[in-house]
């Protein structure tokens, strides 16, 4: 019973926060600044290579 | 050298069966055994056939469509098979005469043959062929690994088939889409695997500098899917002679692991992969990128960790502690949030080029399947939510639910992506007949509506007669008399499943005729 | 978003100012296995904290009297009930509602399954719940009943199963099966084991059997030839392991937990 009772509590107050800051974390990596140009290249990578694949100049 | 190791594989393996064959305790296990003795038979012949065969050589400037293309003739197969069962086992509910008094066509195991045949055999297939498809085109560059990618086409359709035989001969570990035995678990492993090295060794050896968001959506489908295949199937067998086993895990923890599973199933096998899908065809259907790729960030991640936790909604009031059913509930309401994110990005895309839904009738199938993405997972946090929970579960609201999704979202998405798919793969102009897309389309999305509201209309009615007590608190119906009730909503869903297979079969028609149909233009370079 | 989206093109490449994330993010967005890990990270924790608890905290499964291993002729039929399918239309799994407690009798609780591998709580109720089914009918019911259920419940849609009383079924297997079991952890003992074909022959033929044995190792277990056929057939142990359905609990040394 003591265990999940320590188990319940520790959900309740550290475990929750943890999340919510990893969640923080999470939108600020996808919205922080500078990363448009990467992520507008990376949305349109589904239009290039379509029939073969790229050419990188050793031989295939 | 390989050639040798083949030839003595496949003799081996062929003598090796054929032992078994003799031994087997059970029907299912004799009948498993003697057919791998006649696969390992064929594939003795065949390695010493094509034995000393050159390799083509610089395979790397082109795409390996192969599989892909044996994938989606699979996908479209196991489709009318699974919607063929499904609506055989719909009639069988309401004129039960249909069981035939045979063990071989009863509901019970029949039920398992439909759910495997629709989830792992047609969703399953339609995953590893986009998913094949989709991971070259956007890193570049060809498939890793050879040949292994026919190795996990054949030895993934040997699953479905081990499966499938399996329940209709009675092998079964009772675990709602996780009932095949233990070897057919062990070899569904092992193809796994495979098909997470080649997936993972493309993703390596890729010529674009990012990994676009579908891969990650499928990348974290193979894992996890690995994950708890692995956990969940744990089991002693009882001999190695015998089809049987016995789970490892007991009672009520059997109970929370096989939940985590099965609704992990619903989530890493018919979402996550279904939203890499989403994230690859409707952008190029609709000819523009992603409404936002930021937000494809924040709902891979979100999904991912929310959909794990979902699982104890499905043990709400039961003997599982009280403090793991509301975990469960909670993390399921939760999940509303970033299922609704990433459907919204998926049909934003769209932003700007609505005008096209009236023209191009694949890409009206795909905003459908959207649409029917966001009903379910509206529907879904609801009904996890345990005072509703109380009247839905047991009944065939959840049936009605689960169809809402997977007839709506995951059969017209996979259905719409084969339209997609193969006027290129087989490289022809175009498609054999986009009028017979519509009729699909309006067959299928009338078919989901008889099968949603009836089953919708039958769950509540079960739920609201099985608690239904009079003045002095006494029950006032018999359990016969909600059977009663249910027969007229179980002859509409039925002739839902009819809409809906007609569609299935059109669609395999428009198919079949448009790889019939004439090639764009003499190839000057072989297909592969 | 900041202004070095505006910046010309041809200014130096590296900007000011960087946080160690921004430095590090590629890795993760452009590193396969590295984002194999993470993923598999964020998917194992929500699994790790609902079930591992369940294996360790003692108010997982209650404490009550009464729950014993399955005898080999209740195995058998257990897994013909398991073959057949019957979890698919069949709950075992009483729930707390009052409703249910006055339809099916005492929620169910979860050392009432703990000898179960796998459980047969099931997700769905075609046909009613069955957790406690034994003793409600009688033999000859289940017999007329599973040879077609319509002579007795007109409205049922639930399928005949004539073969299971036309099907011999032998106890070759039983041992190994217990002994699968008993790997898995229920407590079968070496004597168990070793009686288990003469307790499956006397359970379904009392009259010429070790009854007192059996019921020694299987307190409460039903002997009776409950097809009334001559050998053991596949009906006699289905029916042998309904009648035993949630009978084993002695209700007077079970009190609920207030916070579980």
């Amino acid at each position: 019973m003591e265990t999940y009772t320590f188990l319940r509590t520790l959900a309740d107050s550290w475990g929750m926060l943890a999340m919510l800051v990893i969640f923080a974390g999470v939108v600020f990596w996808a919205f922080r600044p500078g990363s448009r140009k990467a992520q507008d290249d990376a949305a349109n990578q589904i239009f290039r290579n379509e029939d073969k694949p790229k050419d990188d100049g050793n031989g295939h | 050298m390989l050639d040798g190791v083949k030839i003595a594989a496949f003799g081996l393996g062929a003598l090796m069966f054929a032992i078994a064959t003799n031994w087997g305790h059970d029907q299912a296990y004799r009948v498993h055994a003697l057919l791998l003795t006649a696969l390992c038979a064929a594939g003795f012949v065949w390695s010493i056939r094509t034995a000393g065969a050159r390799q083509p050589v610089n395979v790397e400037s082109s795409y390996m469509d192969g599989p892909i293309r044996y994938g989606v003739v699979a996908t479209a197969f196991w489709a009318i098979v699974g919607f063929l069962m499904g609506t055989l086992i719909a009639f069988q509910l309401a004129y039960p005469d249909l069981n035939l008094g045979l063990p071989w066509t009863s509901f019970g195991r029949l039920r398992p043959l439909h759910t495997s045949a629709v989830i792992f055999a047609f969703g399953g297939n339609g995953l590893i062929a986009t998913s094949f498809y989709v991971v070259q085109r956007t890193c570049a560059t060809r498939l890793w690994g050879g040949n292994a990618a026919w190795f996990v086409f054949w030895g993934y359709n040997l699953f479905i088939v081990l499966a499938a035989t399996g329940y209709v001969l009675g092998s079964t570990q009772s675990l709602e889409y996780a009932e095949p035995e233990w070897y057919a678990d062990l070899w569904l492993t092992i193809v796994w695997v495979v098909y997470l090295a080649i997936y993972l060794g493309t993703l390596v050896k890729r010529k674009e500098p990012h990994i676009y968001v579908a891969n990650w959506f499928y990348l974290s489908f193979i894992i996890t899917v690995a994950l708890l295949h692995v956990v969940n199937n744990l089991a002693v067998p009882v001999s190695i002679w015998s089809s049987a086993s016995v789970a490892l895990w007991p009672g009520v923890q059997g109970a929370m692991i096989q939940w985590w599973y099965g609704h992990n199933a619903v989530a890493f096998f018919l979402t996550v992969p279904f939203l890499a899908m989403m994230y690859y065809f409707v952008p190029k259907q609709a000819n523009r990128p992603v409404y936002s790729y930021r937000l494809s960030i924040i709902h891979f991640w979100s999904l991912i960790f929310l959909y794990i936790w979902a699982g104890p909604h499905h043990l709400h009031y039961t003997a599982l502690p009280d403090w793991a059913q509301i975990l469960g509930m909670v993390m399921s309401i939760i999940l509303w949030m970033p299922s609704w994110g990433g459907a919204i990005n998926g049909l934003m895309t769209l932003q700007g080029a609505w005008d096209k839904l009236r023209t191009d009738p694949i890409l009206r199938m795909m905003v459908v399947a959207l649409a029917f993405y966001t009903m379910a997972t509206f529907e879904g946090p609801m009904m996890s939510i345990r005072a509703v929970n109380s009247l839905s579960h047991y009944t065939d609201w959840t049936i009605g639910h689960v169809h809402s999704g997977v007839l709506g979202f995951n059969g017209l998405l996979t259905s719409a992506a084969l339209y997609y798919l193969v006027p290129r793969l087989w490289k022809r102009e175009r498609l054999y007949s986009l009028s017979l897309v519509s009729w699909h389309f309006w067959l299928a999305t009338i078919g989901i509506v008889l099968y949603a509201s009836s089953m919708w209309i039958a769950g509540i009615t079960q739920g609201l007669m099985w608690r239904e007590v009079d003045s002095l608190g006494f029950l006032v119906n018999s359990f016969a008399d909600t059977v009663a009730a249910m027969h007229p909503m179980y002859v509409i869903r039925a002739l839902g499943g009819v809409l809906y297979l007609t569609g299935g079969l059109i669609m395999a028609w428009n198919l079949w005729k448009t790889v019939m149909s004439e090639p764009l233009r003499a190839e000057t370079v072989p297909a592969e | 978003m900041s202004d070095k989206e505006h910046a010309p093109a041809n200014e130096p490449k590296q900007p000011p100012r960087q946080s160690w994330l921004s430095r590090n993010h590629r890795y993760i967005e452009t590193n396969a296995f590295l984002l194999l890990v993470f993923a598999f990270v964020a998917v194992s924790i929500g699994g790790a904290v609902q079930i591992v608890p369940l294996f360790y905290l003692d108010n997982t499964i209650e404490k009550v009297e009464g729950m014993r291993p399955y005898s080999p002729l209740e195995l058998t039929g257990r897994d013909i009930y398991v073959r057949e399918g019957c979890y698919t239309c069949h709950s075992q799994m009483i729930r707390t509602m009052l409703d249910e407690q006055e339809r099916y009798g005492h929620y169910s609780l979860a050392a009432e399954s703990m000898y179960d591998h796998p459980f047969q709580w099931g997700s769905k109720r075609t046909g009613p719940d069955l957790a406690r089914v034994g003793g409600r009918y009688s033999d000859a019911w289940h017999v007329a009943h599973f040879h077609n259920p319509r002579d007795l419940v007109p409205e049922s849609v639930m399928p005949a199963y004539p073969w299971l009383a036309q099907t011999q079924v032998d106890s070759d297997q039983v041992q190994a099966t217990m002994r699968a079991n008993g790997r898995a952890g229920v407590p079968y003992t070496d004597e168990m084991i070793d009686a288990a074909k003469a307790d499956f022959r006397a359970q379904a033929d009392p009259d010429n059997g070790d009854v007192e044995g059996l019921l020694e190792r299987y307190p409460k277990a039903v002997a009776r030839n409950f097809d009334t056929q001559p050998g053991v057939t596949e009906l006699d142990a289905v029916i042998a392991y309904l009648q035993m359905l949630g009978t084993l609990v002695d209700f007077s040394t079970y009190t609920p937990e207030a916070s579980r």
